[in-house]
């Protein structure tokens, strides 16, 4: 069993106590990075979409990790982030930096107004109001054939080249360098949100939010401004696949993807920010392996992965690592 | 302004669909309502049903009528032992591990059907009494609608029966209102539970069968339909069996006029409405506990 007395001992605590420092983990991420660039320079699509599919379950992890906001339509602000940045190529300026940017301040946006409504539920009924926003959204995108493509995707925009200097080239290096880069500057915002008193905040809402009312922490306010931040980041990630691969199609917004980044998250381990990166490696290798080996059959794969997983280790990899980690340094510090 | 009985015929289609809805949802309230898992596979069960009548009917030759019952035990039999099994791991983890383990499972099903029966769509032959149109008075209306709203009114009746006037209906309702109290007053929530899910299955796998004409079978059906059904539940509150009754047919309605008269937003008109009711009354129709 944990040791109560000493908060520090509980691995959230410690994680909180110990901001803003660089750890392990990053440096051998960097170096995993790093190295993918130069050794596997035909996978760099496909590591693309993992630095975009961990900034998405990093927002996430934001949103329900540290909030506890339980949502079944986090695609939504991806999706939304996507189409505001295909617009935005389309009809305003083909710079890919600020496009990010505006992406994640319409997706933040769309966080602040849905929020407010929705937030006010909780349990079931958040779940499904979620479900039901990002639905609406879908079909509204859908409905809406003669600006969206509808079901042919938006596509025909033109990306500038990088900062005016690195152009998108075929073999997606530039797409790849610059994915990693906003995922690093992604990483380190949602580091210091998660880390600051307002995370701080989040969690104790997540843990007892009666609590955080009787303490005089507006419980409402916080969790919208966190689900707007938590969007924005979400749409940040839903822009970088807009610009990466030229098309903004309707499955951004499905359920099916929702779906996979709840997946992607309890595969790596919820409220860790970690997690997030070990699951969506897992999940996208995964999945493009499986289909690679059987396109029709991968959903077997898949759902056997889930559902052992959640089966066996419940915290997700991450979690289970650092509490075969902790067991071992408790037998190390009694022998 | 549409005439009378292109009102009257978009009536019955809606309320059709809304029964169909109903049929499928009305096992998935009552677990909901004693467990409290939001189940994501339940939508699969209604697909098992609609494939195991397919094979039975077109690669046995079996008249429907014949194939339906046995389509129906099958799938309370699979259900049975998945609830067994599975699902026992499924009550025991926390609530996003129930969604999840309830979407892999999900994800296995249409792994499975696909593998056995292809990814195209497919129709369940309807036999010949109940194809074809009934004419009156200007008024054209399929057969087949009126033989589903028929069966699924008295499916609902038979379920209303049960609930309110039988000791097993009783015992539901306590273990819905309160599990922990029900348990204490000596009644087996899990056999209750294991019962009220193989029934609920059941019940899916005759709404997935007779339905297959309006939400024809696909290995995605299990998920394609899932957003809808889970939002009758919601709509019509956790184990309300009257409520899931009204709000079906609510949805079904209002999905159905909505695609008449508004056909260029097509479902949206639905999901503004589920949110918006749900902003309103956040547990539903008829709210329990």
């Amino acid at each position: 069993m944990r040791e109560l007395r000493d908060p520090s001992a509980l691995p959230e605590m410690r994680s909180a106590l110990r901001t803003h420092r660089l750890g392990w983990f990053e440096v051998v991420m960097l170096a995993v990075f790093a190295a993918v660039y130069y050794l596997l320079p035909g996978y760099l699509p496909l590591a693309t979409q993992v630095a975009i599919m961990i900034i998405f379950a990093i927002s996430l992890d934001l949103a329900l990790g540290y909030g506890g906001i339980e949502t079944l339509g986090h695609a939504v602000f991806y999706g939304i982030g996507g189409y505001a940045a295909g617009f935005y190529a389309l009809y305003v300026c083909q710079e890919p930096i600020s496009g990010l940017l505006v992406a994640a301040l319409v997706a933040g946006l769309f966080g602040v107004l849905s929020g407010i409504v929705v937030l006010r539920a909780k349990g079931l009924t958040l779940v499904m109001l979620t479900l039901a926003c990002a639905t609406m959204v879908h079909e509204f995108a859908n409905s809406m054939r003669a600006i969206t493509g509808g079901d042919d995707g938006l596509s025909g925009y033109r990306i500038d080249p990088v900062l005016g200097l690195f152009r998108f080239d075929l073999f997606g290096r530039t797409a790849y360098v610059y994915s990693v880069c906003v995922l690093i500057v992604v990483f380190l915002l949602a580091r210091i949100v998660a880390n600051s008193n307002f995370g701080l905040v989040a969690r104790g809402i997540r843990s007892n939010s009666q609590r955080m009312q009787l303490l005089g922490v507006p419980v409402l306010n916080r969790l919208v401004l966190l689900y707007a931040v938590s969007g924005a980041f979400a749409g940040i990630a839903g822009a970088l696949s807009a610009q990466v691969t030229k098309l903004v199609g309707l499955n951004t917004l499905a359920f099916t993807l929702s779906g996979n980044v709840l997946i992607v998250l309890i595969l790596g381990g919820i409220g860790r920010l970690y997690g997030a990166v070990i699951g969506s490696i897992v999940f996208v290798v995964l999945s493009d392996r499986a289909a690679a080996i059987d396109p029709f059959n991968w959903l077997f794969i898949l759902g056997g992965l889930i559902m052992l997983v959640v089966w066996l280790a419940p915290d997700g990899i991450v979690g289970r690592f650092s509490a075969l980690t902790w067991q071992f340094r408790k037998q190390e510090r009694r022998p | 302004m549409p005439s009378l009985s292109t009102l009257l015929s978009l009536f019955i289609d809606g309320a059709s669909y809304g029964m169909i809805l109903f049929l499928i949802a009305s096992g998935l309230t009552v677990t909901l309502g004693i467990m409290r898992i939001i189940n994501l596979a339940h939508c699969g069960f209604a697909m098992i049903g609609g494939y195991a009548a397919l094979a039975l009917t077109s690669w046995m030759g079996l008249p429907l009528l014949v194939a339906l019952p046995i389509a129906i035990l099958l799938t309370m039999a699979i259900g049975f032992l998945l609830e067994q099994t599975i699902y026992r791991v499924v009550y025991r983890t926390h609530e996003f591990g129930q969604i999840l383990m309830t979407l892999g499972l999900t994800y296995l099903m249409v792994a499975t059907i696909n593998l056995i029966f292809g990814s195209l769509m497919q129709n369940i032959p309807m036999p010949e009494p109940l194809s074809g149109v009934w004419l009156a008075g200007g008024l054209t209306v399929s057969k087949y609608r009126i033989f589903l709203v028929a069966v699924s009114a008295g499916v609902a009746l038979l379920l209303w029966t049960t609930f309110e006037w039988t000791t097993f209906g009783t015992r539901l309702r306590a273990a819905i209102d309160n599990p922990r109290m029900a348990r204490a007053c000596g009644i087996d929530v899990g056999r209750l539970l294991s019962i009220a899910f193989a029934a609920g299955c059941g019940l899916a796998a005759l709404g997935g069968v007779l339905g297959a004409q309006m939400l024809p079978l696909e290995p995605f059906y299990a998920l394609k339909y899932l957003v809808l059904v889970l939002m009758v539940v919601t709509v019509g509150g956790l184990g309300s069996l009257k409520g899931s009754l009204v709000a079906a047919l609510a949805l079904g309605l209002i999905d159905t006029f909505g695609r008449y008269f508004l056909p260029e937003l097509g479902a949206f008109v639905i999901y503004v409405t589920v949110f918006a009711f749900l902003l309103i009354r956040p547990r539903g129709l008829f709210q329990n506990a």
